[in-house]
């Protein structure tokens, strides 16, 4: 690397040519670095992604995979007039169900991803403060992300569980529930707890880029701005929330993608419960359960386009860019 | 260096003590309530000392629901890797393309199984699952506490509410503040479409679908059914009886927190284990009546069977293995240990089980008036027409819209689902 460097630079009128030579040489080398983690994608991503948009067009079933034939966009909508003149439609895009698990999961998305930053941000600037024993509590504030979703939805499971519950007990002898609360039965609080157990896991992540962004903060700007009689508030508002901004919108991002796609937690928690299905838990149980494989694909193929296109335009609307910078 | 020779010598002594040279190594997946699971691993062992080969258990979670989801996307994937699943009664339709044919390897057995289980594994006349042990749920009350009030055992949904009502009352007066008086399986799951049946069919309500196919679930009796239900939640019922299936019940009861409970035969043996707070406080019943016209008493008929894969590489060792769980002498032993129900009728009279499991015997007439669900009727279609009735189910008793409301929108969502036919 520093040879290529010096031979750039010092120079220039012959350069020309061997720099031309150079990136190409460059360009090779990225190109074999990447190729074989481009072929890894294909083949783990692509692929199936390419069969799922595909089985979407078919009538597949998973009894029978060879089976199937082409229907077109049947899956999606079709529309079929009776002799009487009546027309019946059919299809995910009249599906009220697929309609259900779409605005679960946008309502899911919008309230944890808005509570997470907002606890994140707090826990980060306490952590960014100095005092003691700030390492061990940086470290034990990540548990909650390291521990696998599945232990802690189970986890969490049995913490709400109305009967034996810690949670009920609690609020029991604090005196603020007058009686058990069955948290993942009743339709009022389902939502609730799948958010409770989401924020709990998730506001670490959230905590840790922030303090990453915090982190990188000069000091010296905080100090002018306190010098020049700014109050705390102002100088959070003011002077470090617009300079980490970009980091947050990204974290943001991250955390929403994830939270579109959210199966697992709800799955164990309350998998057939119409008020928390989420899209991935729609598509699985038609995937698999019913016999529905190519109406699952089309589900699967839809949550795809739309984390697609929320991605790109939240990209656009918020102006980050991800590799850095603005 | 050392290690190596230690090694060595081992895997030379453990080929010696596995002497036949045909011995392979079987999975068997398998998700169980209770000590279910356990008790197969016991019979495992026997097989393993009897036939040399090794047989390892691949454990999943106890909801039918998750399970089926499951082996669904395994054999459609043609996975090698299992041999033999435990499948529940209502699968076989819908898995039979996938299964090996049992007809032929098992004609010298299948005679001893009660001919309506051996009926309902057989699809366009291949037998695909041999059945273990079935199953018809019961309702458990508390003699003891029955007896302190001078109540005696329901007969009727009606009677069931008022005495448990009585009974929880009184206990709660007396301090004992965590008591209920009736749970049973109210989450959105197979489990919920089981128990709906029992109390629509027993008010007369019909099953469902018909047996010739027709949707006769939106009429006034499988209503007033739901309605009553309706009326235990928060009365009788805890709330989160929502979101309990088989073992959440089973926890509450066995705690000695329930007056009532509905649930299958294998709470009985577990009830009255060791260190369980309830042993010999407790009895069964046949599940009560409706009232008018129609009424009787229903039990949704349950089971497990096993079946062979066949993308298993050992198919012939798999049936073996199947014929040994499904023998005589094992399924008297899962019934010892369990209180499952045997499918061999002969075991209905065995005088060991009579002694150890009183329930047994007596279930026989229960079992023989059980009303099997209208999977054999809705084929591939099963568990979405019966997820279309949970959660119409599950919506009544949460509240969000009435009884007829929710039954009125289910038929509409059922003939879109048949369509032409099932």
């Amino acid at each position: 690397m520093v040879k290529t460097k010096t031979i750039s630079e010092t120079d220039a009128p012959v350069a020309r040519r061997p720099r031309s030579r150079l990136m190409r040489q460059r360009v090779r080398s990225a190109w074999l670095f990447l190729t074989p983690m481009l072929l890894v994608l294909a083949a783990v991503a692509g692929w199936p992604l390419i069969r799922t948009v595909y089985f979407s067009f078919t009538d597949a079933s998973l009894s029978d995979l060879d089976a199937r034939q082409w229907v077109g966009f049947a899956n999606y909508f079709s529309m079929l007039s009776l002799p009487s003149g009546r027309r019946i439609y059919d299809g995910l895009l009249v599906d009220p169900v697929w309609w259900r698990a779409v605005w679960n999961t946008a309502l899911f998305t919008a309230a944890s991803v808005t509570c997470e930053t907002i606890l994140g941000m707090i826990v980060a600037l306490v952590l960014n403060a100095e005092f003691r024993g700030r390492g061990i509590v940086r470290a034990a504030i990540l548990i909650p992300w390291a521990i696998p979703t599945i232990v802690s939805a189970k986890m969490w499971q049995w913490m709400l569980n109305d009967q034996f519950g810690i949670i009920n007990v609690v609020l029991l002898n604090l005196g603020l529930i007058s009686s058990k609360i069955a948290w993942t039965a009743s339709a009022d609080t389902a939502m609730v707890a799948v958010l409770i157990v989401d924020i709990w896991k998730t506001t670490p992540f959230m905590t840790l880029l922030i303090l990453a962004a915090l982190q990188m903060l000069p000091r010296e700007i905080i100090e002018v701005a306190k010098l020049d009689g700014a109050s705390p508030w102002q100088v959070f508002w003011w002077v470090t929330l617009p300079l980490i901004r970009p980091a947050v919108m990204v974290a943001v991002i991250f955390r929403a993608l994830d939270a579109l796609r959210i199966f697992d937690l709800i799955y164990v928690l309350t998998p057939n419960n119409v008020h928390t299905k989420s899209m991935s838990v729609f598509a699985r149980e038609n995937l698999f359960e019913f016999d529905k494989f190519a109406y699952g694909s089309a589900a699967s193929t839809l949550l795809f386009l739309i984390l697609a296109l929320l991605t790109i335009s939240y990209i656009r609307v918020a102006r980050i860019s991800l590799d850095g910078g603005r | 260096m050392k290690l190596l020779h230690a090694f060595l010598a081992f895997a030379v002594g453990a080929l010696m003590t596995v002497a036949p040279a045909r011995a392979v190594d079987l999975s068997i997946v398998s998700g169980d309530t209770g000590n279910g699971i356990k008790v197969l691993r016991e019979i495992l062992d026997r097989y393993e000392k009897q036939s040399g080969n090794k047989v390892s258990i691949v454990q999943m979670p106890p909801s039918t629901t998750d399970q089926f989801g499951q082996y669904k996307l395994w054999l459609a994937a043609g996975n090698t890797d299992i041999d033999v699943y435990q499948t529940d009664v209502i699968w076989a339709p819908q898995l039979a393309a996938q299964l090996v044919d049992l007809t032929e390897a098992t004609k010298d057995v299948v005679g001893a199984h009660f001919p309506s289980i051996i009926q309902s594994q057989t699809v366009n006349g291949k037998l695909v699952a041999l059945p273990i042990f079935t199953d018809a749920p019961a309702l458990y009350y508390r003699k003891d506490l029955l007896d302190k009030y001078g109540a005696k055992v329901p007969t009727t949904w009606k009677e069931l509410a008022d005495t448990a009502k009585l009974v929880m009352d009184k206990e709660r007066a007396a301090g004992n503040k965590d008591i209920w008086g009736f749970v049973f399986q109210g989450n959105a799951y197979e489990g919920l479409s089981c128990d709906a049946l029992e109390w629509v069919m027993s008010n007369g309500g019909g099953e469902i679908i018909e047996p010739d196919g027709t949707i006769s679930i939106n009429n006034p009796k499988a209503a007033a059914a739901l309605d009553m239900v309706k009326g235990w939640i928060g009365t009788i019922s805890p709330p989160g009886v929502l979101a309990y299936q088989e073992e959440e019940s089973r926890g509450v009861w066995q705690t000695g927190n329930a007056v009532f409970m509905r649930n299958w035969p294998y709470a009985y043996a577990l009830g009255n284990s060791e260190n369980s707070p309830i042993k010999g406080k407790f009895d069964v019943a046949p599940l009560p009546a409706g009232t008018g016209e129609g009424a009787r008493p229903v039990a949704t008929l349950g089971g497990w069977n096993l079946a062979v894969s066949k993308y298993s590489k050992h198919q012939d060792a798999a049936i073996e293995l199947v014929k040994f769980i499904a023998s005589p002498e094992m399924q008297k032993y899962r019934t010892l240990r369990t209180s499952n129900l045997p499918t061999i009728q002969a075991l209905y009279d065995d005088a060991d089980i009579a002694k150890e499991q009183p329930i047994i015997p007596r279930w026989k007439e229960v079992f023989l008036n059980a009303a099997p669900r209208p999977s054999a009727t809705v084929r591939v279609k099963y568990n979405e027409a019966s997820s279309q009735f949970w959660t119409a189910v599950h919506k009544t008793l949460s509240g969000e819209g009435s009884a007829a409301d929710n039954l009125a929108d289910l038929e509409v969502t059922l003939t879109k689902l048949k369509g032409s036919t099932w």
